[in-house]
Order: structure tokens, then C-alpha cells, then sequence
């Protein structure tokens, strides 16, 4: 039937051309990429840009790392603590909370947040530069809009994603210990002296920290990217914005599984 | 924002993030010494290591006195020969006896080192003679059957 057939070739060309065109912004991204880190060296020649970044990413995201590293932790225990307690293993709820915290959930929750956060605050204010044509009239202006205002948000991201994954796994141990050891009871002595056998610095602090680097970089990147490939309107900011957010999100936890199934491969 | 308060606050930031993870190191972690205290080291071969792993403590009177750096088979005398570094000012007999523990029923395996009555001391990159392997939980069953069986016929 010509109709259908019509139909199917019409499918098959739009599905070809969506492949096609995410191929083309995967290239570009990855070329924006190589462009912004070539600029490092001016954004950290004009070093007061880079640190208003890392307060506008870091400094202002430390209320919501904190107060969810705090929760986080709280729960964890609580949690922890019910199922350790049937098998008589309760004094190990440290070591439960410390090995998730610094291995996994510090880096990964504090990258979402920081994402949703930071992420898109970046996007948003990208995006509007580019709006209102004020990227533009740096060009005009021969003042490189990628060093002036692409690549200091960028480092500010990466600088200020390890700091914030750390700062939310002591807040969330700290969180254990004061529902673990002031709330429930279980020996202090036992709660650190488990946790400080179990975790290991290099095989674990070393791998969080290394995690949440990788993850700051992915997502002060996606940032900046879809800031500035964000349509000039109203609407393709916003959609750039939760373009951002959920993006971020899917690599933050896709490089986690591969990063982990690295790291922690031959781990007993 | 003033350039003045920026800084203040991003200076106070990267305190709190290196401090944070300071504490991680240090009381989370076990990160005692930066680098490598002073000390020497024994080797010692067994028949079965058991689950002993690198960076296993090395044990006298219950005391952490070292660490396991290095386990490796020996394809001619087909033992697992464990090199292990001792802290300096720790000094075992020539006829100290190296076995293999379990911390608790399903604890860390360590290293115990027993020491004898002899004059003479084990000297750096010495070998310990006397050891004793690992408890092989299935071994000790069959031992445990044979016997029963063995004691069953015999009546």
C-alpha cells in the first residue's frame, strides 16, 4: 500500500535524522568541550571571575549539601540500624553509613543537587546572556565570550563539586552519630573504632573524591553547554534549564555505574 | 557583591571542604601516618593463607606491630611466601612463630607472631622458620568426619 509505505519511510527518515542530529550535538559538544579547557588559562589569569563562580556554584549551594548531608546520614542510620540489629551486627552501623556515604551516595547525591542547583543556575544565566545578546557584543567587543564567561563557570563547577561531595559525607556521618550514638545508643567507641578499620583512605576517600571530581566535571560542562547552545527565547532557556537538570542527572548516574564497576571491582 | 566579601566567603568554603575532608582521612578513615613510619621486614612462608589480604595487620600479644606488604607464590616450594613490614623498635626472636588468625568467628584474618625463647634476633629482610597456616573451614570438617566415621567403625 503506498499510503503505509509512506508512512514507514517517513518513520524511518525522522528516526534517522533525531539519530543523526544528537550525533551532531554529541560532536559539538565534545569540540566545545576541548574549547573551554584550551581557555583555562584566562579564566584563571582573571582569577576573581573564577572564585565569583565558585560563591555563585559553591558557596551558595552549601545550605542544601548540608542540611540533605545531615538528613542523609540521619536516616541511613535509622534505617541501617533496623535491619543490622536482627542479625546482632548493630555495631557496625558506622561502617554501614561511612562506606555509603564516602563511596557512593556523597559524591552521587551532592552531584544531583549541585546539578539541580548550581547546574542550572549556570544554564539559566548562559542562556540569558545569550538572549539578550550580550555574548554577541563581546564578540563585537573582540572579548572572548568562552573565556570571559564559559570557562570560569566551568572551573568554578569542577573546583567547587569534590568540596561539596566531602562536605556532605562528614555532615551525613556526623548525622549517624548523633541518631546512632546520642538517639539509639550504641557504644561511641565501637561506632568509630568500626568505621575507622572498615573504611579505607585510599580505596575509598580517594575513589569519592575522584568520583565527585569526574561527576563535576560532566555537569559544569553539560551547564555551560546547554547555556550556550540554548535557543535565544524565552522558552529555549527554560527548556535548556531542564535539559540541564536532566541530563546531569543520567550521567551522573551512568559514569557512577562505570566508575564504580572500575573502582570497586576487585574489592573484597 | 563586594570583590572583598566574595573572597571571604570562598576562601572560607575550600577551609571547610579541605577540612571536611581532613576529617573523612583522619576519624572516618584510617589514614594514621602520611607516608611510611620506619621499619623493617620479615618473610614467612605457609602452606594457606587463608583470606589473608595486603595491608592485613601483623599482630604480637594482640598489638598491631606491622602490615602485610607483599604476598606472592613460590612455584618451586609451592607456598604462599607473605613479606611483612615491621615498625622499627619491634624485635622478634629467630624462633618467633608466624600464624594466621582470625580476628573473632568471621573477623579480619591477621598475621600472629608468637616469640620464642631464642638469644638472637630476626634482622631486616630475615625469615621467620616456624609457621603455622590458616584454619580451612571445610578441612576441619572433613578432619571432623573422618574422625567420626574413624571412632564409629572402630566400636
Amino acid at each position: 500500500m503506498p499510503s503505509s509505505t509512506n508512512a514507514v519511510a517517513h518513520s524511518l527518515r525522522r528516526l534517522g535524522s533525531f539519530a543523526i542530529e544528537h550525533v551532531e550535538r554529541l560532536g559539538f559538544a565534545a569540540r566545545f568541550f576541548v574549547a573551554v579547557v584550551a581557555n583555562t588559562p584566562a579564566a584563571f589569569r582573571r582569577l576573581h571571575l573564577t572564585l565569583r563562580e565558585i560563591y555563585f556554584s559553591g558557596v551558595l549551594s552549601l545550605v542544601i549539601i548540608l542540611i540533605s548531608g545531615l538528613f542523609v546520614g540521619m536516616v541511613l542510620a535509622l534505617q541501617g540500624y533496623d535491619v543490622l540489629q536482627r542479625y546482632g551486627a548493630d555495631q557496625s552501623l558506622g561502617v554501614l553509613v561511612a562506606l555509603s556515604l564516602v563511596r557512593e551516595l556523597g559524591p552521587v547525591v551532592a552531584g544531583l543537587l549541585f546539578a539541580s542547583r548550581a547546574g542550572s543556575a549556570i544554564t539559566a544565566e548562559i542562556g540569558l546572556m545569550k538572549a539578550t545578546e550580550q555574548l554577541a557584543a563581546m564578540e563585537m567587543m573582540a572579548v572572548d565570550p568562552l573565556a570571559r564567561v564559559v570557562a570560569p563557570r566551568f572551573w568554578g563547577g569542577v573546583i567547587s563539586m569534590p568540596l561539596l561531595a566531602a562536605l556532605f559525607s562528614t555532615l551525613g556521618v556526623f548525622g549517624a552519630y548523633l541518631v546512632g550514638v546520642r538517639l539509639i545508643g550504641i557504644d561511641a567507641g565501637a561506632f568509630w573504632g568500626n568505621m575507622q578499620s572498615a573504611v579505607d583512605f585510599r580505596q575509598d576517600i580517594v575513589n569519592g573524591i575522584i568520583k565527585s571530581t569526574v561527576f563535576g566535571i560532566a555537569v559544569s560542562l553539560i551547564a555551560v553547554f546547554e547555556g550556550y547552545e540554548a535557543k535565544p527565547t524565552a522558552e529555549g532557556v527554560s527548556s535548556a534549564t531542564t535539559r540541564t537538570v536532566v541530563m546531569s542527572s543520567l550521567a551522573i548516574l551512568a559514569l557512577d555505574f562505570v566508575l564504580t564497576a572500575f573502582m570497586f571491582r576487585g574489592v573484597s | 557583591m563586594k570583590r572583598n566579601t566574595i573572597d571571604l566567603w570562598v576562601g572560607i568554603f575550600v577551609a571547610l571542604g579541605i577540612a571536611g575532608i581532613l576529617f573523612l582521612a583522619l576519624k572516618v578513615g584510617n589514614l594514621v601516618s602520611f607516608g611510611n613510619t620506619p621499619g623493617y621486614r620479615l618473610e614467612a612462608a605457609f602452606d594457606n593463607i587463608g583470606g589473608l589480604k595486603l595491608r592485613a595487620p601483623v599482630r604480637a600479644a594482640g598489638v598491631v606491630v606491622g602490615r602485610v606488604e607483599r604476598i606472592r607464590f613460590d612455584p618451586k616450594s609451592y607456598q604462599a611466601v607473605v613479606t611483612m613490614k615491621i615498625d622499627d623498635g619491634n624485635e622478634f626472636t629467630a624462633d618467633t612463630i608466624a600464624s594466621i588468625l582470625t580476628s573473632g568467628l568471621l573477623g579480619e584474618v591477621y598475621v600472629g607472631l608468637d616469640v620464642g625463647g631464642d638469644t638472637n634476633m630476626l634482622a631486616n629482610g630475615a625469615k621467620i622458620n616456624k609457621t603455622q597456616s590458616a584454619v580451612v573451614l571445610e578441612k576441619l570438617i572433613g578432619q571432623f568426619l573422618f574422625d567420626k566415621a574413624a571412632s564409629g567403625g572402630s566400636k
